[in-house]
């Protein structure tokens, strides 16, 4: 009896021990970055042409970047949510890699595919059409490792629809394209908008594959992720955090925003 | 214009079964019945476009749906026939009147012809009080009132319904059934019904066809299927007692020796190979001692009493086993327990003779 008493209370204390060390090592960093120098100094910071380069640049590259996902990623997470063909797994599989595979090696693809030199650039380059170290290498850098947080979800939601769902919207007299656009994606929209905001929070922090395909020139491809890294290389502390600090209250908000979407079900 | 008319005829594998369905339909209801995994809600399925034969041909009102030889294959939304889903089939986005206005055409007349449309509609099926709710917060049998009314709303050709009444509880099954009774008679379109139940459909449809392994083996109205049907499969779905044996002339009447064992004697004439239909509801229950040697009798042990509206439904296990109805109110019900040896007794004169399969 006393033995098995002493066994549950070391494993509650080794529980409590372990939830406190992830506690500290997770939300210490945070903490760190709004705790180090003041909120007004942090606010201020922002104004300056660096970091507001960057923001801006920021929004106008991640938003496109979400744009182009959306408008090419619905259609095609639609096809591998509901038809079976030969090659499908093979499909998922291959759109997924960007999840794990490391970010500068996707940048070291996009230049030698899409680079002056690259597989398509070099025919892109006698159309007098050059994507490095452009604003629209960023979005590609963005939108390649970004399409996936997309993807993955917009497959889920599209293969969860109930099929006879569509088959009754067919002998409605509706055709596929009315079929999709106010069944299917209407049922998947809270999924589809969560995926969306996943992807633009990955998109919006892009850095190992936007330094390489893009380059780090303020103004132009100059990212906040870059911008931080550029101002922690030349010392300036209280810059790194102000745009830190920003990055860490837009992803707070979007993970908000994703649980809240998932659990709610606007039909019920 | 000429009656709306549907000539079915289609060939298709399906699994471990062959489809081979032959069908017309008039501007009348076809229940189309059998056992579940036979293939009937395939031929709903394939009529609305949904599913596509290896060989086939639906012609509706002159207009052909398919042809396989001709390679005619109408997508579902050109078909124009009504597809009543088993389960309703709602979209749960959409609010009662917007699953209704969903069908209709947005070239047919502008936006107050298509409201007054929905408002017919919903005033017609009895739902008006239910258009702004989602689907998810009706009741099943009210969700089945509303995918009626969702199909009828987009004037289809053809209606077909999905095991309408299956999903249902007894008390809703019975309000629905006779709503769907009134509204059929309404649209005489026509119609065809897919139920594994033949007492669920047998006041609903005109004619009524029996469904085995792909094939129909029977089509008739219920009073024809019940008094001669067409093998011991069909006889045992809509629920009459069904014996093979051979037949012999002596003196006025039929001897019957049954394959299975035990006599029976008719007043149909026959000789040779013969089936006996005996109807459930002919036959009485009794103590074995005192059976009149004047009736059929068959004695064995109860093995189940299932309570069917106003009648019990009580199976002996006799040689060969049968079937009766007792009045649920009738005296004898006292003694019906499982494993009471009873006699089964029916008089001659109730002994039919039918062609066997």
């Amino acid at each position: 009896m006393r033995h098995g008493r002493l066994l549950r209370l070391t494993a509650a204390a080794i529980t409590g021990i372990a939830a406190a060390v992830l506690l500290t090592f997770v939300g210490l960093p945070l903490l760190a970055i709004f705790l180090r120098v003041p909120l007004s100094t942090l606010v201020a910071q922002l104004h300056s042409p660096v970091a507001r380069d960057a923001l801006l640049i920021s929004l106008k590259t991640s938003l496109t970047a979400l744009a182009f996902i959306v408008v090419v990623g619905t259609p095609v997470a639609h096809l591998l949510g509901t038809k079976k063909f030969p090659g499908r797994s093979v499909l998922v599989t291959l759109f997924e890699l960007p999840l794990v595979l490391p970010p500068v090696v996707a940048g070291i693809g996009l230049f030698v595919a899409f680079g002056r030199f690259g597989l398509l650039g070099a025919s892109l380059q006698r159309f007098g059409i050059r994507l490095p170290f452009t604003w629209v290498a960023v979005v590609m850098a963005q939108a390649f490792v970004a399409m996936p947080f997309y993807v993955r979800q917009a497959v889920a939601a599209f293969a969860s629809i109930d099929p006879q769902l569509v088959r009754a919207s067919r002998t409605l007299g509706a055709g596929p394209s009315k079929t999709f656009l106010r069944v299917a994606v209407p049922l998947a929209r809270q999924s589809l908008s969560a995926g969306a905001a996943l992807a633009w929070a990955r998109a919006l922090g892009e850095f190992g594959a936007t330094a390489l395909f893009a380059g780090s020139l303020q103004g132009i491809t100059q990212t906040l992720p870059l911008a931080i890294y550029s101002a922690f290389d030349s010392a300036d502390l209280t810059a790194c955090l102000a745009m830190s600090a920003l990055l860490v209250a837009v992803s707070f908000g979007v993970l908000i925003t994703v649980k809240i979407l998932l659990r709610s079900r606007a039909w019920v | 214009m000429t009656d709306p008319h549907l000539d079915v005829e289609l060939h298709h594998r399906l699994g471990r079964i062959d489809l081979d369905v032959r069908l017309a339909v008039g501007r009348e209801t076809l229940a189309l019945i059998g056992p579940s995994g036979v293939g009937k809600s395939s031929v709903l399925r394939a009529i609305a476009g949904l599913l596509k034969p290896k060989r086939g041909r639906i012609v509706c009102d002159g207009r052909p749906l398919l042809d396989t030889q001709r390679r005619v294959d109408l997508p579902p939304e050109e078909r124009r026939v009504g597809l009543v889903f088993q389960d309703g089939a709602l979209f749960p986005h959409l609010s009662v009147a917007q699953n209704i206005a969903y069908g209709l055409r947005p070239r047919s007349g502008g936006r107050r012809e298509r409201r007054a449309r929905v408002a017919e509609i919903l005033e017609r099926f009895a739902i008006a009080p239910l258009a702004d709710s989602r689907p998810t917060r009706i009741s099943g049998g009210e969700r089945q009132r509303v995918a009626i009314a969702r199909a009828v709303a987009t004037s289809p050709d053809v209606l077909l319904l999905d095991e309408p009444l299956s999903a249902l509880d007894t008390v809703t099954k019975s309000h629905v059934a006779a709503e769907l009774s009134r509204i059929l008679t309404g649209l005489r379109l026509p119609t065809i019904l897919v139920s594994h139940d033949f007492g669920d459909v047998a006041g609903l449809a005109e004619r009524v066809a029996v469904m085995d392994a792909g094939r129909i083996v029977q089509t008739g109205t219920t009073a024809e299927l019940l008094r001669a049907p067409a093998s011991a499969f069909v006889a045992a779905f809509v629920g009459t007692n069904y014996f093979l044996g051979e037949a012999r002339r002596a003196a006025d009447t039929t001897v019957i020796d049954l394959d299975e064992g035990g006599r029976v004697v008719s007043d149909d004439a026959a000789v040779g190979r013969v089936a006996v239909v005996v109807q459930p509801w002919h036959v009485a229950i009794g103590d074995p001692a005192v059976a009149s040697p004047d009736a059929n009798a068959l004695i064995g042990p109860i093995t189940s009493v299932a309570p069917r509206g106003g009648t019990l439904r009580v199976a002996v296990a006799s040689t060969p086993a049968i079937t009766v109805d007792v009045a649920a109110d009738a005296p004898v019900v006292a003694g019906l327990t499982v494993g009471a040896v009873v006699a089964a007794t029916w008089p001659p004169a109730l002994t039919r003779l039918v062609p066997p399969a």
